[in-house]
């Protein structure tokens, strides 16, 4: 066992954890802490583009984004936040083009926009060009142009380190950061990183699912370790289904697809939208999209011989249109399905996508204990957290920009408190809990394998907790993914050695996703509303009486050791918007 | 020798989808032996899947210790670059059914880079090599505009096709040049230096071409196109490299 001391310790070297490392590099000694190589970051999938409300081809401000996002949410918003995002989104995509990245550009040289899902002109009359883009690998370029400046900054960074655990002292009474514990990829090697401020940016939870465009590697690690230690998670139950993923591979065919000018179609070539949004259409917001589809599925107007998918229509666009704007995505048609997209409706079905939910901060990105008490230390920025400008379903292009405007947010504030603070002593035997999760693992002679428990987890959850819930459904997950857990005590694996053993990893991923999973269902099933992504069919409207608020869900341990999710609530932040119906 | 078989198995569709493949894998555990081995594994696979659905069946039903690395899963984070079927490609951007399934498909690691175990290689001299040609944009700080810096629409895609560069090292890995002298810089690093050198608003060219012009820079190049044909992102690499080239010898980019 190694231990290393850091003012600033970055989880995660996606956008949010470079954004961040950009800054607190700069300001304190820094190090970051990755399982992929930065580069491999499932941010570099991204395809859109980053919203921002620069105005360079048409009217626009930032107040009409605050809007669209809070709407966009369904108004579960926390509104202060919203509204930063949306005001520092300007800046953002500056600074972003200072570093290098090369947007597309319009006529006149400056950045070039396009339309994108749910935002509009003027609080919903018409769609408006906000989304900044390069091609459709908006990500890629953010992701690249963020790993070059970290390579001018001298970001120092420990590739393949699996952080695998949160220490956590109390002092005076108060919850503090100490640090993490993580796993040395290569060598098997364990480390202890003492730090003044911990930045957990690792990213999304989405491989619960099947059917999803998440990555791998995407499995809820910071998520899972934060909340072990009796830290909440804010509103796991809202995970966004992206309308356009690969039919039965979940791959993303990016709404910009949609933004150019691409129709879906059902059966009967029918635009089907016209009839659930008759002003957005197409673009429409995503979890209203997802759900017009399974409909047209439902009432049997889907394609294909057992009519479960609709098609993204792109014929209709000139081949030099889908060159210049869609090369990547026309490519994974052609790749994957063999399909010739100049000439032929791509089969597409909702993909799971994005976790709206997540570690709960405020908006310098500080983690909390509770609805209101900071955990001195501890930040969190991107996927993983939950500040919350998402709400109960995010804007497409609204991420790229939260990483890009939060990541900072917390890289600032992380260094310039480890500036001030002191270290705050390490907890007796830091490294315990992840040795005996490895030697219990590496030494387990159990009958389960990892990759059924995985199957049948991801099964469960695009059964279940998909775009449409009920009360039944929610239970059978509830009750599969309990027997799951008890079924992953008995789990062993095959690897036995210290040398890249991913065989392990994939090991301990499970039991995060399953953690998660578990939280997702339980604030699903307690969540008696229908609200963006989470949707009800038992009760098909929004509540706002009863439900207007977030989830804190807590990990509670008994006497007797039985684990269980406590659930509690916290209130919105609203400032200038009031609830409405949501229409598009 | 493996032939493709209809199994019999009910599908959705009139006729199963699956046949029969095998995939031989070169294995390297130093933990186990310091041989490097050859090993065959037979699986039942839908033809249009992904070489990386295989090794992921492999793994996670016949032999958990084979390792490599994946993320993305659709070509784009640039982790799992192999040599399959002696061509450098990757596994999850290559269907079963492109690559002469009849056939045992042979996957061995990337050359010219250390094995540490099985498909997995040391990739720091290649990040090495990148982080070398100063792959950041450089500007004289003295006027920075408010706004965004103006660039034409021409001068974007200038170096458009540079830009897509994933750092899958497919391309330098397949370099004769490279396997024989770890030294020479490689083609990704080139084709990232390309993406500055024409950058209109990069003003540090000249010290880039500077980095490219020493013993170990662009004139290693001997022009076999290897890069080219394996870059899973379809960049010109050579034509990159051969721009390079060209503005040594003008100063002109
Ligand atoms: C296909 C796709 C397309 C998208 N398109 C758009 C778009 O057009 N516009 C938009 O706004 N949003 C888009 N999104 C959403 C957006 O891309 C992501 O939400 C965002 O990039 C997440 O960034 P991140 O930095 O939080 O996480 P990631 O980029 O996922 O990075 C996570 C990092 O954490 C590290 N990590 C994870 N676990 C550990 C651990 N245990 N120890 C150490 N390190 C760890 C990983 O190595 C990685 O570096 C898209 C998402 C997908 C999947
Ligand atoms: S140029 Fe192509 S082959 Fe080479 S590293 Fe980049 S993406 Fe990979
Ligand atoms: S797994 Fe990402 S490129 Fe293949």
């Amino acid at each position: 066992m190694k231990i290393h001391k850091y003012d600033t310790v970055i989880v995660g070297a996606g956008g949010a954890g470079m954004r961040a490392a950009i800054e607190s590099t700069k300001r304190s000694r820094t190090a970051v802490l990755t399982k992929l190589y930065p580069t491999r970051s499932h941010t570099g999938a991204a395809q859109g583009g980053m919203a921002a409300a620069l105005a360079n081809v048409e009217e626009d401000n930032w107040e009409w984004h605050t809007f669209d996002t809070v709407k966009g949410g369904d108004y579960l918003v926390d509104q202060d936040a919203a509204e930063i995002l949306a005001k520092e989104a300007i800046d953002s995509v500056l600074d972003l083009e200072k570093m290098g990245l090369p947007f597309n550009r319009t006529p006149d040289g400056t950045i070039d926009q396009r339309r994108f899902g749910g935002h509009s002109r003027n609080h919903g009359e018409a769609p408006v060009r906000r989304s900044c883009y390069a091609a459709d690998r908006t990500g890629h370029m953010i992701l690249q142009t963020l790993y070059q400046n970290c390579v001018k900054e001298g970001v120092e960074f420990f590739n393949e380190f699996y952080v695998l655990d949160q220490l956590i002292t109390e002092e005076d009474g108060v919850k503090k950061s100490a640090g993490v514990v993580a796993y040395e990829l290569a060598t098997g090697e364990i480390h202890v990183f003492q730090a003044k401020a911990v930045i957990y940016a690792s990213g999304g939870c989405g491989k619960f699912f099947k059917v999803t465009s998440n990555a791998h590697t995407l499995t809820g690690d910071g998520q899972a370790a934060v909340y072990r230690r009796g830290l909440p998670l804010e509103d796991m139950e809202f995970f966004q289904f992206h309308p356009t993923g690969i039919w039965r591979m979940g791959i993303l065919l990016t709404e910009g697809a949609r933004g150019e000018g691409g129709i879906l179609r059902n059966k009967d070539g029918e635009r089907f939208m016209e009839k659930y949004a008759p002003v957005m259409k197409d673009l429409a917001s995503r979890d209203v999209v997802s759900r017009s589809i399974y409909t047209e599925i439902r009432e049997g107007r889907g394609c294909g011989p057992e009519g479960d998918h609709v098609y993204l229509d792109l014929t209709h666009l000139p081949p030099e249109q889908l060159d210049a704007k869609l090369p990547d995505i026309t490519e994974f048609a052609r790749t994957y399905l063999g399909i010739e997209p100049y000439t032929d409706p791509i089969p597409i079905q909702p993909t799971a996508h994005y976790a709206m939910g997540g570690i709960p901060t405020n908006v310098e990105g500080e983690v909390l204990a509770d609805n209101t008490t900071v955990v001195p230390g501890l930040y969190a920025a991107g996927e993983v957290a939950c500040v919350s400008v998402h709400g109960a379903n995010r804007l497409g292009t609204n991420s790229l920009l939260d990483i890009n405007v939060f990541g900072r947010r917390a890289g600032i504030a992380a260094a310039e408190y480890s500036q001030k603070a002191d270290y705050v002593d390490l907890p007796e035997n830091p490294a315990q809990f992840v040795i005996d999760q490895v030697e219990r693992l590496r030494t387990s002679t159990g009958t389960e394998r990892v990759a059924t428990l995985r199957k049948e987890l991801q099964e469960t959850m695009d059964a279940n907790v998909m775009v449409f819930r009920t009360e039944q459904t929610i239970k059978t997950a509830v009750e599969k993914i309990a027997e799951l857990r008890e079924r992953y005590k008995n789990v062993s694996i095959q690897d036995k050695g210290k040398r890249f053993n991913t065989d392990l990893l994939e090991a301990i991923e499970l039991g995060n996703l399953l953690d998660l999973a578990e939280v997702m269902a339980v604030s699903a099933l307690a969540r008696k509303e229908s609200r963006g992504g989470h949707y009800r069919e038992d009760y098909p409207n929004r509540d706002d009486v009863n439900f207007m608020r977030h989830t804190m869900a807590y990990r509670e341990v008994g006497d007797d050791g039985t684990e269980s999710v406590r659930l509690d609530y916290k209130p919105v932040v609203q400032t200038r918007y009031q609830p409405m119906e949501r229409k598009y | 020798m493996a032939t493709p078989v209809l199994d019999k198995v009910e599908a959705e569709s009139a006729a199963s989808p699956y046949i029969t493949v095998t995939f031989r894998i070169r294995r390297f555990n130093p933990e186990v032996s310091a041989e490097a081995t050859w090993e065959d594994f037979q699986l039942e696979i839908d033809p249009k899947e992904r070489v990386l659905d295989g090794l992921h069946k492999i793994k996670w039903e016949l032999d958990g210790t084979l390792t490599f690395r994946r993320s993305c899963a659709h070509g784009i984070c640039g982790s799992d670059a192999m040599r399959i079927n002696g061509k450098n490609r990757l596994a999850c951007k290559t269907l079963i059914k492109d690559i002469n399934p009849e056939k045992p498909i042979t996957v061995e690691p990337i050359k010219g880079l250390t094995v540490l175990k099985d498909l997995v290689v040391d990739m720091e001299p290649f990040f090495q090599a990148y982080r070398d040609v100063m792959p950041f944009l450089i500007t004289k700080d003295t006027n920075e505009p408010t706004r965004e810096r103006l660039q034409s629409a021409e001068d974007r895609e200038r170096f458009d096709d540079t830009t897509k560069c994933i750092l899958c090292a497919a391309c330098t890995s397949s370099c004769p040049v490279f396997w024989n002298d770890g030294q020479y810089f490689g083609p990704a690093a080139i084709v990232n230096a390309h993406r500055f050198i024409f950058d209109s608003r990069d003003e540090a060219g000249e010290q880039r071409l500077e980095i490219l012009n020493d013993k170990d820079g662009v004139w290693r190049c001997r022009t076999t196109f290897n890069c080219t044909d394996a870059c899973p992102r379809g960049i010109e690499v050579t034509k990159a490299i051969a721009e390079v080239k060209k503005a040594l010898i003008t100063r002109r980019f």
